[in-house]
């Protein structure tokens, strides 16, 4: 209940991150959803015990989080509250994959420790990734790129209608928990059925506010299809970034930047 | 159960992406044949009712703990299957990208484990052959508790699947297999037992609620069925074939990429009996090379990229210090990697902050 619930702050918290100005906000929305989902498939396209060559795509998130001025510190937190589940599968990696990898001296580091350093690097790239693309573009924003995209028109509305009454359902929630919570001590009406009969209560509301949300619609002309306001314009701001950031990602997907480095360090010092 | 792309292999994500997004096309056009535009707001509001519903917890029976309810089943006994699954998409997208529960490129699995399944497989099959025409309460509660059982332990097995054609995770396939579909018959249950309450409770209250979802029956059921079965069997094909085929054959996929690019390449060698024996036979010797793979030709190191070749043929005695030294210019690689990017962020955001 707490979780879900300073959840929903968080997605208040960064709906307000995603309507400021800097560079990265004013990148037209379709080119940041292209580039994080080629981010995000070159991350994942790496063999399992990859570790060095995924180092370089920190660049991305670092250089959107300082350019978007977005809250380092916050978004950290919300990757390591999503990292359960991948931690979950991922620590048996070590368990089950013993064979010696690295060599460090006399440290031997088995694959299975190296395959988990990798996913929960992978991990750490993605989330951010895809954090960051809705803290600096308006959720608005998102939808209609997705459906400049080729996604379904009837998709990206039930995207939008759901964005816009999870405040207001999740505020009605709140208030019938909270009702409950005082009139009950010691966990009681929290069994199942106070609950379902909560939930058909909730149900049975949210069918009467969509009843008054067709009407009013209706009244104002609506015809069963919705029209989003479209203003998007392709810069050479954003061709520059699209082309730019998928350059990067192929670099530095087909080129182990921090091998090179060591190696010619290394060699340099020689 | 929401995945996360650190677990999926892309050729897995996009194989789930291809089948939800033709689902959601379908989904998308048969909901315009109906042409029913009170649909619209009930599906916007009924999706936001699925994130409010999950701040009334409960007491899990038997146990000490509180669960919440997961939606697919309820939302398709309220919809009907096409609106149910694409509000169930709408919900697990916002999830992924608000919540950071899953990722984008396993939004496509995701949808299909928690979308595709109770609204396209368990609710036609099976609630609504247990409910039949004229329900009665009790069958309700009985459609509604086993096919929510049934839609969780499909999704549970789809899980469990699309990880292993990953193959990221080491998790056995049986232990996996059974330790999600138990956890997931024990949630089913729960969530069956509340669906089946929250149902009659509706049912009770405003009976014409569950006519208005049961009544327009799509006539094309079975031409759906086909296609949706096509899908399905093309997915796990090509899915199951190319991983099949990209873990199986790993020295040959290696042994011509490296005599194509000059560099040996290396893929996901860690499968099947040919890589077990190889990685017991050379334990030292071969297996060094995948941590810091020797990459450009043209530095000084340049004669390691033969030298990793000959080691991988077996000469094992020379390998310790070249490994040694190849781990120490890697981790070196590594933190000035991180320290350049770290560099470059403070600097942007510097000038950011002067501006």
């Amino acid at each position: 209940m707490e979780k879900t619930g300073s959840s929903l702050l968080d997605v208040t918290y960064l709906d307000t991150l995603s309507y400021q100005d800097t560079p990265v906000h004013r990148l037209d929305p379709r080119v940041k959803v292209l580039t994080t989902l080629l981010f995000i498939v070159c991350v994942v396209s790496f063999n399992k015990y990859e570790l060095s060559a995924l180092l370089p795509f920190v660049i991305y998130p670092v250089v959107l989080v300082a350019l978007g001025n977005l809250p380092l510190g916050y978004l950290v937190k919300k990757v390591l509250l999503a990292a359960p589940f991948a931690l979950l599968i991922g620590i048996f990696n070590p368990l089950l994959d013993r064979a010696v990898l690295i060599h460090l001296g006399s440290v031997e580091i088995s694959g299975g420790w190296v395959s988990f350093a990798s996913i929960m690097l992978r991990f750490v790239l993605t989330v951010s990734a895809a954090l960051i693309l809705v803290a600096s573009t308006s959720f608005n924003a998102v939808c209609v790129a997705l459906e400049k995209l080729g996604a379904p028109s009837a998709f990206t509305v039930q995207l939008l209608f759901l964005y816009r009454y999870i405040f207001v359902l999740a505020d009605e929630a709140w208030r019938m928990v909270r009702a409950r919570s005082l009139r009950s001590f010691g966990g009681r009406g929290m069994e199942l059925k106070v609950s379902s009969l909560m939930i058909g209560q909730l149900l049975l509301r949210t069918l009467d506010r969509a009843q008054r949300i067709h009407r009013a619609m209706r009244c104002r002309g609506f015809d069963g299809e919705i029209r989003t306001v479209r203003r998007l314009r392709l810069g050479y701001r954003d061709l520059l970034f699209l082309v730019g950031c998928s350059a990067l990602f192929l670099f530095m997907r087909l080129h182990d930047v921090p091998r090179w480095l060591g190696d010619t360090t290394m060699a340099l010092m020689r | 159960m929401h995945m996360a792309d650190a677990l999926i292999s892309p050729l897995v994500g996009g194989a789930m992406w291809a089948a939800t997004a033709g689902l959601t096309a379908y989904g998308a056009r048969k909901l315009k044949e109906k042409a029913d535009d009170s649909m619209v707001p009930l599906m916007g509001v009924l999706g936001a009712f699925i994130f409010a519903v999950q701040m009334i917890n409960f007491t899990i029976p038997g146990t000490g703990s509180s669960g919440h309810l997961g939606g697919g089943m309820i939302l398709s006994i309220l919809l009907g299957p096409c609106a149910a699954f694409l509000t169930m998409a709408s919900v697990l997208t916002v999830q992924a990208l608000f919540f950071a529960d899953g990722g984008l490129l396993a939004l496509g699995c995701n949808i299909f484990n928690l979308a595709f399944f109770p609204c396209f497989i368990a609710y036609p099959v099976i609630y609504r052959k247990i409910a039949g025409e004229r329900p009665t309460r009790r069958r309700l509660a009985v459609g509604a508790v086993a096919s929510s059982i049934l839609a969780l332990q499909m999704g549970a097995l789809g899980v469990v699947l699309e990880t292993l054609f990953s193959g990221i995770s080491e998790l056995p396939f049986s232990t996996f297999l059974f330790l999600m579909l138990s956890i997931h018959l024990a949630i089913g249950v729960v969530e069956g037992l509340v669906t089946a309450a929250v149902v009659t409770f509706v049912c009770k209250a405003h009976p014409e609620i569950l006519e208005m979802a049961a009544v327009p029956r799509p006539p094309a059921r079975p031409a759906m069925n086909n296609v949706l079965a096509g899908l399905l069997v093309v997915t796990v094909v090509t899915g199951g074939a190319l991983s099949w085929f990209a873990s199986a054959n790993p020295d040959g996929l290696e042994w011509s990429m490296f005599h194509t690019s000059g560099k040996e390449a290396l893929e996901a060698a860690d499968q099947g009996p040919y890589a077990l024996a190889a990685r017991l036979q050379e334990k030292t010797a071969f297996l060094p090379d995948y941590g810091f793979r020797p990459v450009e030709q043209e530095t000084a190191t340049s004669g390691e990229g033969g030298a990793a070749a000959e080691a991988g043929k077996g000469k094992a005695e020379d390998w310790p210090d070249v490994s040694a030294g190849k781990s120490l210019s890697g981790l070196l690689g590594a933190a000035m990697t991180l320290l350049l990017a770290g560099l470059i962020g403070l600097g942007l955001r510097k000038s950011q902050q002067k501006r």
